[in-house]
């Protein structure tokens, strides 16, 4: 179980951060329920709850998300089941349960970059920036390779498009970590495929990617581009599966997604 | 710190810890409906709600519940008795360990969804574990409630 | 009749449904000292100095105790009569640690913080020593996990301690080679069922304090009141008059708490103190220093003849039951006796077994006591059977299973009494569509679903063994006290016990006070294991239930001024046959309790079984597996059982439910693992996933009654048979399904996708 020295709920971001970078151990609380099961010992813990980041919101050209939006709320928003074939509450609803969803945040679940993230996934394959308090803004795919510093996750960006994607995770049972990830995405003739738990990091496969951009495709073609897919990726090992078995999945999931978001109409 | 809240429609002012989680603190003030059985936010046992919504008690800072409405099973005698009469005509509360933050979900489930679909209630469910059971008879007692058997 | 075979809902529903202080926790005291147990890091290490001198000093710290401070006298935490025959191996607190988890010092408090602060204050130094943790290379292995000299047993049980051998088992009729030679066709194979976890909702936990006679009370979340009150006299080297166990409602078992845990630590502390102190093992204590299922290895021959009766069978058995021998002979002796007499065409059968010590958390008691592992085997070898003789599974079972009358080799003459277990098999083929599904059928692309099946069998009570008493009295006001040592761990055992005093006494269950759990007040009763409730206990209940009620008639006749024979029981009454007299239950208290009665009016009984009846399940699987992912959805599973009368059809049916799901759990999903060190890696609910509600498909349940002659009211048992077919029908539904024979479990996506590929 975590320790905590002290607590601030601070009013804006700028005290928010100043707090956080006074100790080295002073850290940011989102949900707490990855914080909890660590044994870290926070100096001061900065709650974010005042600074009303609990949100979505649609603008002209942007669908805003603010850091302390639950996973609860991705899964149920009009707006995201909209959007993307409603690509995003589809990522989280396997995430344990209701009542967790309903108290874990987005801004943690980026901010972690952890490997085995569902949500990570599917933001990638859309067209998603990260709002860091200090850093700025930045493209997701950018801010997953950045190496860590500390800061805060204010707000995803993500740009209002008529993009379709599909989300597909591979759990050797209902509540437990994905063995594997896959998201999918088509805007146009603009294909994104990422790929996530492998256990590392989500990731864009990129040459299949680009070897998508083909008006029609036929199904040798596309399990070629599945296998082009997990070949460019990298796997590993834990305990959830071997390096072998997830580029296997990697192959299954990426060609199902594929065959998935095909028939979807992105105009 | 002190920390002021409403727990079944009272106001209460609490001492609490800072990294004091709410399961914890409900105990301790007598909320015995409270049960936990991890310290990983897997099994739902803990389940209550604040500000209406279901929450794991035990993954939330006492703290972080400052200003709000929590419901424990014991603010909701009436609901609870009269889902449990059913739960128990079917035998499905075997232990009944699990049974007040089952409760909990299948109340607020019923507050949100409307003519719920078995697999969507399944789905709402996920997160209340229960190792006596093997979960059919609560789905039994659940659709007897809904009316949607 | 009027109360059994209805589904009357639990006495304790109601409160436990709706979150009433009735557990363990919420009675404790509030001022209670928090006990927590130092627990060694390494797999086998022997203590060199303990110092304790930083934690002492704290603020709070009420004492901290150490291998120097126990009673030198070794004992064991299995719940079972005396004598157990269980090794005495264990001491409360040894110089040797055997296990990652195992305890090396019990620290008392104020709080649950100071505890652990003065827990990380204590310094340990350890000599390591190479452990054992491969259970296939216990034997002869140069590690000795229990080298000590006072390590004792209370009979024979095959325990030879230089080879790390904590039983061995043989038991042999007929000539096995000679009969496998005869065979027509003889199948062989190896398996692996896993170690498992229990996981009850409630871990384990107990508070002690001393009473205004300076008894020892303790409040424990236990199956076994009985049990832990002489394990406790043994191990604190005190009478066990000065011992009471109190056990409140209980938040599951299943075996687990069949077995001591942290009782034992709380009451040291309460003698040390003179304070009430409260333990409670955190989740991660649970899984890591409890116990589990017995992991095994068995090898299995059977011999059958070209029309596929089975002649011979052969069974070699490795049980891991890690560093201490709870349970360790009786579940590697019932991997045998509730597989084996299953078919009894048999000439010969063998069973040879051994069980090893490892430096790993030790196994105990769990649901299916080594039926479950020994069915796994048996019936995955009889489907293969059925297949090289091409001939339906399920055909070869009704060919080969028991019948009533009938004997079994190793049954030493005992006739079964009652079995329905053909038409549970016939039926449940009906339910599950097996003539049209068996084996397989393609659903889609890459999609195929198949079906499998086993059947399985358990006892009831154990024969010539477990004993049950149970009184019941008629009260001042005309009311009943049912007073019973079984223990109600959730199964609703209060109530099933109190609907059978009722339809012998003919009464509403409502005026049934049920008074059990309590070895103060409880007549005897082992607990609630070895499936023995309904049908020892039951029997017990029926017994003092009808002295009680001849009892009432004789005392009643005399009231009225008639003969015994010329009343009966009328309501809350005892009338004339004739109907013209009539003595009320409140009169006939009154006159018999009050002012000069002088006779209060009970029936008393002690009840032991000299069989131990099998209920049997025919368990059926429908999966769907994926092909490019290994990938298994469990579609549908079919239960049809004999549990002979069902007493409560709706507690029977959770129990039946409820098992079938931690089956498919042990099927599927769940693994006691360790790394290299011997470090358990599934300490969590988040590494060791239980099933949730949407890993177990459909689970249907019917039964199909029998009588059994020696049950009350024709009754065997359900608790434990029910989780033995999960494992056996799920893999065989998934070799049918895409040809992957995994005899390793649980049967994950990966060992299938890889099975695929070869
Ligand atoms: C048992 C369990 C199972 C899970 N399973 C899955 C799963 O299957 N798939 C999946 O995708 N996820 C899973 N998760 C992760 C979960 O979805 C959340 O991502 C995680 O719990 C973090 O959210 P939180 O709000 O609880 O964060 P916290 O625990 O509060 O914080 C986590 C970290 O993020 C930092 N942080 C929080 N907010 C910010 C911010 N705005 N800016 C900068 N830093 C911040 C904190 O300082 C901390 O270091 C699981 C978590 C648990 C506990
Ligand atoms: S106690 Fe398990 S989720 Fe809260
Ligand atoms: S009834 Fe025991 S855990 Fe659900």
């Amino acid at each position: 179980m975590f320790t905590i020295i002290d607590l601030v709920q601070p009013n804006n971001l700028d005290e928010a951060y100043q707090i956080l970078s006074d100790k080295r151990n002073n850290t940011i609380l989102g949900g707490c329920a990855f914080l909890k099961m660590g044994k870290k010992r926070i100096n001061t813990g900065v709650d974010l709850t005042n600074l009303k980041l609990s949100y979505i919101q649609e603008r002209d050209n942007f669908i805003e998300i603010g850091a302390m939006t639950s996973l609860r709320e991705l899964e149920t928003h009009p707006l995201l089941k909209e959007y993307y074939n409603g690509v995003l509450p589809q990522s989280v609803r396997d995430i344990i349960g209701v009542q967790f969803r309903n108290g874990v945040t987005v801004g943690a679940s980026v901010y972690s970059k952890y490997g085995f993230s569902d949500l990570i996934t599917a933001l990638l394959c859309l067209d998603t920036e990260v709002e860091l308090f200090k850093a700025g803004r930045m493209p997701l795919a950018d801010f997953l390779t950045m190496p860590k510093a500390k800061d805060i996750l204010v707000r995803l960006w993500i740009k209002k498009t008529l993009r379709q994607a599909i989300y597909l995770s591979f759990r050797s049972s209902a509540s437990d970590y994905s063995v594997l990830n896959v998201a999918v995405s088509k805007l146009d003739n603009h294909w994104t495929i990422a790929v996530g738990a492998r256990p590392s990091k989500a990731a864009i496969a990129v040459s299949a990617s680009a070897m998508l951009s083909q008006e029609v495709l036929t199904l040798e073609e596309i399990e070629e581009i599945a296998q082009k897919a997990s070949e460019e990726l990298s796997f590993g090992t834990n305990q959830r599966g071997t390096a072998t078995y997830r580029k296997a999945l990697c192959k299954a999931l990426v060609k199902r997604g594929i065959m998935e978001v095909l028939p979807c109409k992105s105009n | 710190m002190q920390i002021e809240l409403t727990i079944n429609e009272k106001a209460v002012k609490w001492e609490v810890a800072f990294d004091e989680l709410l399961a914890d603190t409900l105990r301790s003030h007598g909320f015995l409906s409270i049960k936990t059985a991890c310290d990983t936010s897997c099994c739902g046992l803990c389940t209550v709600w604040i500000d209406g919504k279901s929450r794991l008690s035990c993954s939330i800072l006492s703290l972080q519940a400052h200003g709000k409405k929590i419901t424990t099973i014991e603010g909701l005698p009436k609901e609870a008795e009269e889902f449990a009469q059913i739960l128990s005509a079917e035998g499905a509360e075997q232990c009944g360990f699990c049974s007040p933050g089952f409760i909990m979900s299948v109340l607020a489930m019923k507050n949100e969804l409307v003519n719920p679909s078995e697999e969507e209630i399944i789905h709402y469910l996920t997160g209340n574990l229960c190792r006596c059971t093997g979960y059919m008879g609560q789905l039994r007692a659940i659709k007897t409630f809904l009316g949607v058997a | 009749m009027k109360s059994v075979g209805h589904s009357i809902r639990k006495i304790d529903g109601m409160a436990i449904a709706t979150g009433k202080p009735v557990y363990t926790e919420d009675l404790a005291m509030d001022n209670a000292l928090v006990v927590k147990i130092l627990r060694s890091p390494h797999a086998y290490a022997k203590i060199r100095s303990i110092d304790l001198s930083k934690a002492e000093s704290l603020e709070g710290v009420e004492c901290i105790l150490t291998y120097k401070d126990v009673p030198n006298v070794r004992f064991t935490l299995a719940g079972q009569s005396y004598p157990e025959p269980s090794p005495y191996d264990r001491l409360i607190l040894d110089q040797i640690v055997r296990y990652v988890g195992d305890e090396v010092a019990i620290i008392a408090a104020v709080d649950e913080k100071t505890a652990q602060l003065a827990m990380k204050r204590i310094k340990v130094e350890y000599e390591v020593m190479e452990p054992v943790l491969d259970f296939e290379q216990a034997i002869g292995h140069s590690s000795i996990v229990h080298p000590e000299e006072d390590l004792s047993c209370n009979f024979e049980i095959g325990l030879n301690k230089e080879k790390n051998i904590a039983s061995s088992y043989h038991e042999e009729v007929g000539d096995v080679e000679e009969e496998l030679k005869r065979c027509a066709v003889v199948v062989e194979d190896v398996y692996y069922p896993q170690a498992q976890a229990h996981t009850m909702m409630e871990t384990y936990r107990a508070f002690s304090y001393l009473d205004h006679t300076g008894r020892l009370i303790v409040v424990s979340s236990t199956q076994v009141p009985f049990h832990i009150r002489r394990q406790l006299a043994r191990a604190l080297q005190i009478p066990a008059s000065k011992i009471r166990v109190i056990k409140p409602r209980i938040g599951g078992g299943f075996g687990g708490k069949q077995t001591g845990a942290g009782d034992v630590f709380a009451a040291l502390v309460t003698l040390k103190t003179g304070k009430p102190a409260l333990i409670i093992y955190d989740r991660k204590e649970t899984f890591t220093c409890t116990t589990s299922r017995h992991a095994m290895r068995l090898r299995v021959k059977l011999g059958a003849d070209q029309d596929g009766i089975i002649r011979a069978i052969d069974m070699q058995v490795l049980s891991d039951t890690g560093a201490y021998g709870e349970h360790a002979p009786t579940v590697l002796g019932c991997v045998g006796h509730y597989t084996l007499p299953l078919y009894n065409k048999t000439r010969a059968v063998r069973f040879d077994g051994h069980a090893v010590y490892t430096n790993k958390m030790p196994a105990g008691a769990f649901r299916g006591y080594g039926a479950t592992q020994g069915t796994f085997a048996l019936e995955s070898i009889v489907n293969k059977l059925a297949e090289r003789l091409k001939l339906d599974p399920t055909e070869i079972r009704l060919k080969n299973i028991s019948k009533v009358g009938e004997t079994f080799l190793t049954g030493q003459g005992v006739m079964l009494g009652s079995t329905s277990l053909d038409q549970c098999i016939v039926r449940g083929k009906e339910l599950i569509g097996w003539d049209e599904k068996f084996p397989r059928r393609e659903v889609g692309p890459n999609k195929v679903r198949a079906v499998g099946m086993a059947i399985t069998m358990q006892g009831s009570g154990i024969a010539n063994i477990g004993t049950a008493s149970a009184e019941i009295r008629l009260n001042d006001d005309g009311n009943f006290t049912l007073l019973t040592g079984a223990t109600d761990m959730g199964t609703g055992c209060d109530t099933i016990l109190s609907q059978m005093a009722a339809e012998i006494l003919e009464i509403p269950m409502e005026i049934i006070i049920v008074n059990a759990g309590d070895t103060d007040t409880s007549p005897y009763d082992p607990g609630s294991y070895a499936s023995s409730t309904t049908y020892v206990a039951g029997t017990a209940v029926v017994k003092a239930a009808e002295e009680l009620k001849s009892k009432i008639l004789a005392q009643s006749a005399a009231f009225l001024g008639v003969s015994r024979e010329d009343v009966e029981l009328n309501g809350l009454a005892v009338r004339t046959l004739s109907g013209d007299q009539e003595i009320s239950f409140a009169k006939l208290a009154e006159l018999t309790i009050l002012g000069t009665g002088k006779l209060q009016l009970v029936g008393y009984a002690t009840h032991g079984s000299e069989v131990s009846p099998p209920p049997y399940v025919a368990g059926f699987a429908e999966v769907e597996v994926d092909r490019e992912t290994g990938k298994v959805d469990l579609i549908d599973y079919v239960a049809v059982i004999d549990c002979g009368t069902v007493i409560n059809p709706n507690l029977a049916r959770i129990q039946a439910e409820g098992g079938i799901a931690q089956g498919i759990g042990m099927a599927l999903y769940e693994q006691v693992r360790y790394d290299e060190l011997g470090k358990m890696a599934t300490n969590t609910f988040m590494q060791y996933k239980i099933p949730t509600r949407k890993d177990v498909g459909k689970v249907r349940i019917e039964f199909e009654v029998s009588y059994e002659p020696t049950g009350p009211f024709g009754a065997k048992s359900i608790g434990e048979v029910v989780a033995n077919t999960p494992p056996p029908a799920i893999s065989h539904a998934i070799y049918n399904a895409v040809g992957v024979r995994e005899n390793h479990l649980p049967i994950t996506p990966e060992k299938v996708f890889l099975g695929m590929q070869k």
